[in-house]
């Protein structure tokens, strides 16, 4: 019985065919801004994350502790030789690791024809790149081969070719750092400024053995570059770290470590939540406006249900019961539901690719807000259009046959 | 009498509307068989309606017994009440009461979709009743392109088409000149004795009256008479006599 009780619904709602469409039009507005707000919100979220990992994927930095000098006087982070490279291998072996490199830096001053410059050279592994998400914009890395030979190769920041006037030619230059002669093999793409406001370019990266060996003769590693498997095993991953320094340092637990991690996940929480608030302040503001649509189909549903009791009247007359009454007026008012959002979500996708398109904005349509809206809209039409139709199933059919 | 179609007994109706008490029915007990065809007079405020609306199974009697083909109905919920009005009754009001907007063969099918009767069952019987009415070939047009009396003859079709046991008609002809009126009776005499319907008919025109075989008159919600009718007036014959008085004045306005 409820086919035919549909078609008397549908038919009911084309005989007035610009009310029906005017009721569509306020779940329509809702449903697409709800689809356009999520979605450009979304695409806010995408471009911070996008900001952040630039920052270096996954990032966690491992320095060494402080050298407790005479008198108890402590120098900075990093100062004490606790970490070895036996200790970054262990690191690499991490279920939660993706890489590691060293960091050993040094202080130098390099020369290249009648050219210098004082920068910070960098002790790392090939690894570096990855961890660091940088990359080459001429020339290559150097390789594993580099490292084990502690070969005197160089990789140069834009800012350093710049200052030694290097020109476009930089690759296969020799520079002098410290005095001793090495090669450059790549270039580093420009990468300007770091949010800190440290310029990124103006580094040397030379393989860490040279650097441990060949200009600080060290034998430990002030600095390790960790990156985690995945943004959400980063937590894991500085636990796994701990133990494993902790237990290769022969520290009982809650001993105070000779180390210290730090990763970058406060700050992409920070602004992860400052545009997740964002999405959902936007959302909930379209959502507002679904719910104003709702209430304008329960409107003219119960308008709908005044006007037409004459014909509810003769419906229970011939038989119909309560629940075939109360259904067709259901089905009318889901169905604007329905169509509203069919509607309303085709009309946000539209929108919010044409906002971005315009705004050069990320947008992300995304599936879940399209299948929340979906049924949400149908919920809105059956939550609205119950009150309506249960008012028009409890008429008494004498009154309602009389009602003129 | 074993074969009736109703049997009141003893039907009380109270109106309680908190400040009123309005005694509408103060003990009825009818028997009506089958195949009669009843007309119940009565002025306004004599509880006629009243009467009507419990044979109809619209409303619950306050108390006393209704037995309509011989099961007990006084009792029944909203919605088996209206089943049994889906399955055993045909109404037929005065303004008609067709769905706007909706064609004639849809407005007879109604009974049957609340039935749950298939769609091709439904146009095969609706065809089958408008065809009795004398509507074959007005199907598709809507109440707003039919005349009163076409109108009227699609409700009657309506409440033939699920094979009623009674067929209960309150003023029918009131919104119709006296022709239609006659042409309206002439249908329902048809009906009666061609296919034996039982017809309650309530009306307060004494001419209509006469096309029934009995009448019962309630006054202050009793009945106070209950006669077969002696001088039956043959609608049929009444038609023939009426067409060139009809003739005469549409002459006249022309």
């Amino acid at each position: 019985m409820i086919l035919p009780v549909m078609k008397m619904a549908f038919s009911a709602l084309a005989r007035n065919k610009v009310r029906s469409a005017l009721t569509m039009l306020g779940i329509i507005i809702g449903v697409a801004s709800v689809i356009t707000m999520v979605s450009l919100g979304q695409g806010a979220q995408i471009q911070v994350q996008d900001q952040i990992s630039s920052m270096g994927t996954n990032l966690l930095i491992v320095s060494a502790g402080s050298q407790r000098g005479a008198g108890g006087v402590r120098a900075g982070g990093g100062t004490a030789s606790t970490i070895t490279l036996e200790d970054v291998a262990a690191l690499g072996q991490a279920p939660s690791v993706s890489a590691v490199s060293p960091g050993v830096t040094a202080s130098v001053t390099l020369v290249a024809g009648n050219q210098n410059w004082t920068t910070r050279a960098e002790g790392v592994a090939p690894t570096y790149l990855a961890i660091r998400n940088r990359a080459i914009s001429a020339g290559t890395f150097f390789t594993d081969s580099d490292v084990r030979s502690a070969a005197r190769v160089a990789v140069v920041g834009q800012t350093v070719v710049n200052q030694l006037m290097l020109g476009s030619e930089a690759v296969g230059q020799m520079i002098r750092v410290r005095n001793l002669p090495f090669r450059i093999v790549g270039v580093l793409t420009a990468k300007g400024q770091s949010s800190f406001g440290q310029d990124q370019d103006d580094t040397v990266l030379i393989p860490y053995t040279t650097a441990m060996k060949k200009l600080l003769s060290a034998t430990y590693v002030p600095t390790v570059y960790v990156s985690a498997a995945d943004p959400a095993a980063t937590t894991q991953a500085e636990a796994q770290i701990n133990d494993i320094l902790q237990q290769r340092h022969r520290k009982q637990a809650g001993q105070d470590p000779d180390f210290n991690v730090r990763n970058l996940t406060d700050v992409a929480d920070a602004a992860e939540s400052t545009t997740r608030v964002m999405t959902l302040l936007l959302g909930g503001i379209a959502g507002v406006s679904l719910l104003v649509g709702g209430i304008g189909i329960m409107n003219i549903m119960l308008v709908s249900v005044t006007e037409r009791t004459r014909e509810i009247g003769i419906r229970m007359a011939v038989g119909a019961r309560s629940n075939a009454v109360q259904n067709q007026f259901l089905i009318e008012s889901l169905a604007l539901g329905l169509a509203g959002g069919v509607i309303g979500i085709l009309l946000g996708c539209g929108v919010s690719l044409l906002v971005s398109k315009i705004a050069a904005w990320p947008s992300a349509i995304s599936p879940m807000s399209v299948i929340v809206s979906a049924v949400f809209s149908m919920a809105i039409g059956v939550f609205f259009g119950y009150y309506p139709a249960r008012k028009a199933a409890n008429l008494d059919p004498i009154e309602a046959l009389r009602f003129e | 009498m074993t074969e009736s179609v109703i049997h009141l007994e003893n039907i009380h109706k109270i109106y309680d509307t908190g400040a009123v008490r309005v005694h509408a029915l103060r003990g009825v007990s009818l028997d009506i068989g089958k195949g009669e065809f009843v007309a119940i007079m009565g002025s306004s405020g004599s509880g006629k309606s009243t009467l009507m609306n419990t044979l109809g199974c619209l409303d619950r009697p306050t108390s006393g017994k209704y037995l309509l083909d011989g099961m007990d109905v006084s009792t029944l919920g909203k919605d088996e009440r209206a089943d049994i009005r889906n399955r055993k009754l045909g109404f037929v009001f005065q303004g008609y009461n067709l769905l706007r907007r909706t064609t004639a063969i849809e407005n007879v099918e109604l009974p049957l979709i609340y039935a749950g009767v298939n769609a091709a069952e439904r146009t095969r019987r609706s065809r089958l009743a408008l065809a009795v009415v004398g509507l074959a070939s007005r199907e598709d047009n809507a109440p707003n392109e039919l005349s009163g009396g076409q109108q009227q003859r699609v409700a009657i079709a309506r409440a033939l088409v699920n094979g009623p046991s009674l067929l209960l008609a309150d003023e029918p002809t009131g919104n119709l000149d006296s022709r239609t009126s006659v042409e309206i009776m002439s249908v329902f005499q048809q009906l009666n004795e061609e296919a034996g319907l039982t017809i309650v008919l309530v009306t307060h025109e004494p001419d209509i009256a006469q096309y029934a075989k009995r009448m019962i008159v309630v006054k202050d919600g009793l009945i106070t008479r209950d006669d077969l009718i002696r001088d039956r007036r043959n609608a049929a014959a009444d038609l023939a006599k009426l067409k060139p008085v009809v003739d005469e004045v549409l002459e006249q306005t022309i």
